[in-house]
């Protein structure tokens, strides 16, 4: 069982996500920076329920699978209702409160 | 894969009714909500909330059964159980959501902005609240979670063309789907390491061994980073501020309270069942998480101009109090849960209170800066007297109920009896006067002051804030009187496992 090369890929991505989220100032980056964390979580769950033999990890990444898709809708609607409203989707600008 | 194909030959878990009643309500209610829309367009719209009211008062009847009923019911293997600590939370949320939709009631109708999904969205938003309750599975945890979240990060952009409003829903998605998205790895971690989702089972798999793995410990950090996100808790609060600032007021009540609330509930759980023997891990970052939220959250909140920002920093600070009992959870369980579940309760009426009023006083002043509060007693003594009931409660003055909030952690952080706890309380006691300094600045300034431009004329106050206003007091102070504890100081977790 290569169950470490599983882990060491999902933290490897999950860390790329992570600096992503942090570092990259486009709403739609960021977006795709969450993801990746998501499918660091999914290879995760998977490698270790085949490890263990047990269903519960399949079952846990198909849920969130489905979850993250309605979570990426919502945050793709308040990217493009920004940009409707402001003609930019860059975060840094997104200043108005502070404090 | 042979898993798989072991469980195609699949029978159905007996379901227990009764104990899914309360979401299952809900849900029948969201649904008839969403029809009413599609069947009666315009028509429909004047109900809605009334419709929202009724299905949270419904919602309240099956609650009052199961209590009745007494018995602890667990379905699905242990992932979803109803026992005494389930059913005081659940309560609570929909109480909480009963308050909001009357706070909502004016607020959403005048404005204009889309009743029906609003309250459709609220609904769906409460019945993640109540299923987290009874959510004892990481997966039911995270589906809970996610179903309280998303309608949320709507609600707060519910004000589609205003620029703050924007911003606040755009910090508030981020803020949490990054949080749930670490919290997830977190999770992932800890069913690698004891290869089940049941807490129940987590707990046994991490207790029976000696010294912590180093992946446990991770897992551990990342679960609570996630939570600490949800409840505000420093330095995960930043969102909180400028969310609040922007969202619609209402959803601002509505995201300090049950939101919060719900991730006390979620950590509550996997702390008290699934890393139960692990306190040598969760305790110092408890106590770390819960000194820093305190100290920092007050400071700040003393410099705010606004008032839902100085909330929103003075809910940090409350937050800090409020995960200070976790911090000896391993020495007293049932003390320490005792005082989160009482902490949490008062602390939503009494938040609820003060947010009822800044809507009240903002549909004459239009701002909630604090300046705008000098006078107030002279033209609306009601309203003068509703906030320092309130705000006075916040900062724990006896006999109000955030009075005997705050003792209850004070008492439960003694009785463990280490020098952790001891020095946790003081740093409790010592936050508590630098509070009252904020909170009682309001209070000299609607007493003590005169009315900018000496401009005397009422509130006009509609009858549901009023309602609103009425029920979060009367709570505040009987609990302060001592009138409800009863069940408040022997709730307890069912640690069920489906073995």
């Amino acid at each position: 069982m290569l169950l470490n090369q599983f882990l060491l890929l999902a933290a490897a991505l999950f860390c790329i996500g992570v600096y992503g989220v942090l570092v990259r100032k486009n709403g739609m980056l960021v977006l795709m920076s969450v993801e990746l964390i998501l499918n660091a979580v999914n290879i995760n769950l998977v490698a270790f329920g085949a490890l263990t033999d047990d269903v519960g990890g399949e079952v846990f990444a198909l849920f969130t699978i489905a979850v993250a898709a309605a979570e990426v809708g919502i945050g793709l609607a308040i990217v493009l209702l920004m940009y409707r409203n402001r003609r930019s989707i860059d975060l840094s600008e997104a200043d108005l409160m502070k404090g | 894969m042979s898993a798989l194909l072991a469980a195609s030959d699949f029978v159905r878990p007996p379901i227990d009714w009764h104990a899914a009643a309360p979401e299952l309500t809900l849900l029948a209610f969201g649904a008839l909500l969403t029809m009413m829309d599609i069947g009666w367009l315009e028509r429909g719209r004047k109900a809605s909330s009334v419709l929202a009211s009724l299905a949270l008062l419904a919602t309240m009847v099956p609650i009052i059964t199961l209590a009745a009923d007494g018995n602890d019911r667990t379905m699905f293997g242990g992932a979803f159980v109803v026992d005494n600590y389930s059913l005081i939370m659940k309560a609570m949320f929909v109480l909480a959501g009963y308050v909001v939709v009357l706070l909502s009631t004016n607020y959403i109708a005048e404005g204009d902005y889309w009743e029906n999904e609003y309250y459709g969205l609220l609904l769906s938003s409460i019945l993640g609240m109540v299923l987290m309750a009874s959510a004892r599975d990481l997966i039911t945890i995270f589906v809970a979670l996610e179903l309280l979240s998303i309608p949320a990060y709507m609600l707060a952009t519910w004000r589609k063309r205003d620029l703050k409003s924007n911003e606040a829903g755009m910090k508030y998605y981020l803020m949490g789907v990054f949080a749930s998205a670490v919290m997830l790895y977190g999770m992932s971690l800890l069913y690698g390491s004891s290869g089940s989702t049941l807490l129940a089972d987590i707990n046994v798999a991490l207790s029976a061994a000696g010294d912590p793995s180093s992946v446990v410990v991770l897992g551990i950090i990342f679960v609570t980073v996630g939570f600490a996100f949800k409840v505000s808790a420093f330095p995960f609060h930043t969102w909180a501020p400028d969310t609040y600032e922007g969202a619609p007021t209402p959803v601002t009540a509505f995201l300090s309270v049950a939101s919060k609330a719900a991730g006390f509930v979620a950590l509550m759980n996997i702390v008290f069942v699934g890393l139960l023997g692990r306190d040598d891990v969760v305790e110092p970052l408890m106590w770390v998480l819960a000194a820093a939220s305190m100290t920092v959250g007050n400071l700040i909140a003393l410099r705010q101009t606004n008032i839902v920002r100085m909330l929103a920093y003075s809910g940090v600070a409350q937050a800090g109090y409020m995960l200070a009992p976790l911090a000896v959870y391993g020495d007293v369980p049932e003390t320490a849960l005792g005082a989160v579940v009482t902490y949490l309760v008062i602390y939503a009426a009494m938040n609820l209170g003060a947010f009822a009023v800044i809507m009240a006083v903002a549909r004459k002043t239009r701002s909630a800066e604090i300046s705008d509060y000098r006078g107030l007693f002279h033209y609306a003594p009601g309203l003068t007297v509703a906030m320092t009931i309130f705000l006075f409660s916040l900062a724990g003055i006896p006999p109000l109920g955030g009075w005997f909030a705050k003792f209850r952690v004070v008492e439960a952080l003694i009785d463990a009896n280490n020098a952790s706890g001891v020095v946790l309380g003081i740093f409790v006691a010592v936050n508590s006067v630098i509070a009252l300094y904020y909170y009682a600045r309001i209070g000299l300034a609607m007493w003590g002051e005169e009315a900018p431009d000496g401009d005397l004329s009422k509130v006009d106050v509609p009858v549901s804030l009023v309602a609103a206003i009425g029920i979060t007091a009367i709570v505040t102070i009987a609990f302060g009187l001592g009138l409800v504890v009863g069940d408040f100081t022997d709730v307890s977790l069912v640690a069920a496992s489906g073995g």
